[in-house]
């Protein structure tokens, strides 16, 4: 025979993550073919991106902004909220998604070998394409009222969502593994999503939680979700207000020197645990779903 | 992980005395797990079978290899060994080129989108690249017998249509070896027949078939090569009008 002798390979042994790389126009298909399909059949359609967090939003700062009167205390409250609300949206999303991706795409998972990762890792793109729609609207009531931000702060946001999305991917393998064998992860990771919403300043200020916890306020800040909100606010709210207001206010302490750097590393440790343990467990996916 | 040593070039397939169990898990909650846990692990939490036993194969280049064997003989299973979605227990397969396998066509297929995205979707999944599909799509879809409907959502194909589109993506994937299973009864006779024209032209090419079909006669015409496998075992290997034979005497027992 012509053609060229090629290597003997062991079928179905996957290099993880990398693999999803080689594989960048399918993640690329299965990406836009969820976009496609998670609004069909509504008359909305993708308008329910903009309609949901917007309705959260609202009551949010109704109950927090006005019956209990944050935006008192917190100029400009309500860009505030919706920074931090936009962002952890985005985490919500990938995780959940991510966790049921593996159990969700069981048929084509228990017949044809492709790279496991290609899954949640698509469910990350997903979110994040309707993350953009609510950034959109984000800046623009920024822009309203008057946002002039430093090309670091913008800077600082393509980071925030790197980060978010790393740790996104890396729980997402980790619990969209353990998914296969208990289904009590997607209950887990539900826990967590309500939590997350609470454990980071979206709806209240560090300062408060500072007070509280003392020296132990490192603890907060080593979750990068709670580092990826106060960088939003940084980048998104601060630049906002007006001197008088802005000397009313401070960011939390290292934020940018210590906490940012510090977060990357917890979610690359994260998405090493996930990716070890996703490799380990997706040996068997196809015989266990 | 090596290699195994004693085989040559032109293998396509080769397979080392393979073993694969069954978990026959009873439990999905945590709970029950925990619980069997604190209770000293008395009792099997799970009940295993073996599906295959020591399965040592190897597969020539350009041969047309028929897996034969009653429901639950096993040739699924290496099947899906061969193809990677599962791993074994014990022993090892290689394969040399690109795989694809024709096993259950229409699995990558999603019923909201039109013929054309899943065109791409089957194909890019079944490892085509954007440019091979491009070239290929007119191809697919004449052999298909689509026409006009591909730009129609294929929830509302008739399942002949359905099964058409995916057998024609998947023969047009053009890997070196194609593993079969169950597919040969697609569509309506002239559909069929001009699938076995297909699969004759495939096998004539020198690609590397390896089939698995209840249609006894069917698989006798397609392949020169029939194993046989009964409880995970290999049990003959030759010519295939003698194998057909042999499963026809044991079944008929």
């Amino acid at each position: 025979m012509a053609q060229p002798v090629s290597e003997l390979v062991q079928p179905g042994r996957g290099r993880g993550i990398v693999d999803v790389y080689k594989h960048k126009f399918l993640l690329q298909l299965l990406v836009r073919k969820e976009i496609k399909i998670r609004y069909r059949g509504s008359v909305l359609g993708l308008l329910w991106s903009y309609v949901k967090p917007l309705m959260q939003f609202l009551i949010y700062f109704v109950a927090l902004g006005v019956f209990l009167d944050m935006q008192k205390g917190t100029p400009n409250y309500a860009i505030y909220l919706f920074a931090g609300i936009v962002l952890v949206n985005f985490f919500t999303e990938s995780l959940g998604n991510a966790t049921r991706s593996i159990v969700d795409n069981r048929d084509l998972i228990r017949k044809i070998y492709l790279p496991r990762e290609l899954f949640p890792v698509s469910t990350v793109w997903v979110s994040a394409a309707h993350l953009l729609p609510q950034v959109v609207v984000l800046v623009g009531a920024c822009l309203l009222t008057g946002w002039s931000p430093s090309i670091w702060q913008l800077l600082a946001v393509i980071g925030a969502f790197f980060l978010t999305a790393l740790l996104s991917i890396g729980l997402g393998l980790l619990f969209g593994a353990a998914n296969v064998y208990f289904r009590d992860s997607e209950n887990i990771v539900d826990m967590i999503l309500m939590i997350v919403t609470w454990a980071s300043p979206v709806l209240y200020v560090w300062p408060m939680v500072q007070r509280v916890m003392g020296p132990w306020f490192f603890l907060y800040q080593l979750n990068p979700v709670t580092v990826a909100v106060e960088i939003f606010h940084w980048a998104f709210w601060s630049p906002t207000l007006s001197p008088a207001q802005a000397g009313t206010i401070s960011m939390p302490p290292d934020l940018l020197t210590v906490w940012f750097p510090s977060a990357f590393g917890v979610a690359a440790l994260v998405l090493v645990i996930g990716q070890l343990v996703f490799m380990k467990l997706s040996v068997h996916f196809a015989q266990e779903l | 992980m090596s290699v195994p040593t004693a085989v040559s070039d032109s293998v396509a397939i080769t397979c080392r005395n393979l073993r694969k169990k069954f978990v026959l898990r009873h439990t999905r909650s945590m709970k029950e797990a925990i619980v069997w846990l604190l209770t000293g692990r008395k009792g099997d939490l799970s009940k295993k079978f073996d599906a295959l036993k020591d399965v040592s194969l190897d597969v020539e280049q350009g041969e047309t290899v028929a897996l034969l064997g009653l429901n639950g003989s096993g040739k699924s299973t290496l099947l899906k060994l061969i193809s990677g979605v599962l791993q074994p227990d014990e022993g090892t397969v290689h394969t040399r080129g690109r795989v694809a396998g024709l096993i259950e066509v229409g699995a990558g297929f999603h019923h909201d989108l039109s013929g054309r995205d899943n065109v791409y979707l089957n194909g890019a999944i079944l490892g085509m690249s954007q440019k091979q599909i491009d070239a290929m799509f007119d191809s697919i879809v004449e052999f298909a017998e689509i026409g006009e409907f591909i730009d129609t959502e294929v929830k509302f194909y008739s399942s002949g249509m359905y099964l058409k589109l995916a057998f024609s993506i998947a023969v047009h994937t053009d890997p070196e070896v194609f593993l079969i299973d169950e597919i040969l009864a697609v569509g309506d006779e002239p559909f069929q027949r001009k699938c076995i024209v297909k699969i004759n032209e495939l096998a004539a090419a020198g690609k590397t078939l390896f089939v698995v079909s209840h249609d006894l006669d069917l698989v006798a015409s397609v392949c020169k090569r029939g194993v046989l496998l009964e409880h995970g075992q290999i049990i003959m290997d030759g010519e295939v009008h003698a194998v057909v034979k042999e499963l026809r005497r044991r079944s008929a027992e």
